[in-house]
């Protein structure tokens, strides 16, 4: 039986019912419980982050059964089917790449288009929140379930006042599975 | 098959199909696919993540790959998706449990006829 080709994000997209604005409402809850609950910016931030990590490191999963991809063979690989097939899977926006460093380990995530803050506006009193923070640990605990760990943090923000949202992502180092078994005992 | 023997038999397979990715004699091999023994075959699906999933079947069973591939389609909706379910502890969704006794029934009733 020939392997199943991978299946673009579109198409995964698509076949999902979803309703985009409970969607956005109910990611604006979370946040505006998370700044009652916690008071400090830093602290949402942080929280933010980690319930991304949370949401990562199962979502990996679901993202390589439905796309049926196979391992990527460089990291550049990798960030083209974060951009390409992820963010069109889960979010219905396509993202791009760009600004590739000299050693091929770290790049931009940019993103014209992110309904998590679509009606959204940030009051002065918020002004070092990371709204959609919960992106940058998606994509980190993603990427530590297929054996790299990364740094993702946001570079441009539209809520801040830059022209679009884009994120940095680092490879920091491959770590690949490792088991207990010493050659020479 | 109870909770003990079957975490008995899924680790003595996690460190089997380790084993065998270093026994290799072909350079970059993922681990075991197929057992095939006398009286039963045991057809295994490793993801990127590295879960494995394994099935246990009578010799000669065909299109246990596909029938792999939905369980673990299966495991990213119910049991990953349960926000109760906590990584790496046995599972025990009844959701999941129920549509993979359905997957296996039909393919069954694909396979066999009955």
């Amino acid at each position: 039986m020939p392997p199943a080709a991978p299946r673009s994000g579109d198409a995964i997209f698509a076949s999902v019912e979803r309703n985009a604005e409970l969607f956005t409402l109910t990611y604006g809850a979370i946040v505006r419980q998370l700044l009652t609950d916690l008071e400090e910016v830093e602290e949402v931030n942080k929280q933010l982050d980690q319930m991304g990590y949370n949401i990562g490191i199962r979502l990996i999963d679901e993202f390589l059964a439905k796309s049926n991809v196979s391992r990527c063979v460089d990291f550049k690989e990798t960030a083209e089917m974060i951009a390409k097939v992820g963010f069109k899977m889960f979010l219905g926006v396509t993202a791009s790449v760009m600004n590739w460093d000299a050693d091929g380990t770290c790049c931009s995530i940019v993103l014209e288009d992110n309904p998590l803050v679509d009606f959204v506006e940030l009051p002065d009193t918020c002004q070092g929140l990371y709204y959609c923070n919960i992106l940058s640990g998606v994509i980190r605990g993603a990427l530590e379930m297929v054996a790299m760990k990364t740094e993702v943090t946001w570079i441009r923000d539209m809520l801040r006042g830059d022209d679009a949202y884009e994120l940095q992502v680092k490879l920091l180092k491959q770590v690949p599975e490792e088991y207990p078994y010493k050659d020479d005992e | 098959m109870d909770t003990n023997d079957s975490l008995r038999v899924a680790s003595l397979w996690h460190s089997m199909h380790a084993i065998s990715q270093q026994l290799s004699p072909t350079t970059g091999c993922s681990g075991i696919e197929l057992l095939e023994a006398d009286t039963f075959d045991l057809h295994c699906f490793q993801s990127l993540t590295g879960t494995k999933f394994f099935v246990v079947c009578e010799p000669g069973t065909q299109h246990m790959e596909a029938l792999l591939k939905v369980v673990y389609e299966l495991y990213t909706d119910y049991v990953l998706k349960n926000p109760f379910y906590e990584m790496e502890m046995p599972i025990r969704c009844e959701l999941f449990d129920i549509n993979l006794t359905q997957a296996v029934q039909k393919d069954r009733v694909a396979l066999l006829g009955r």
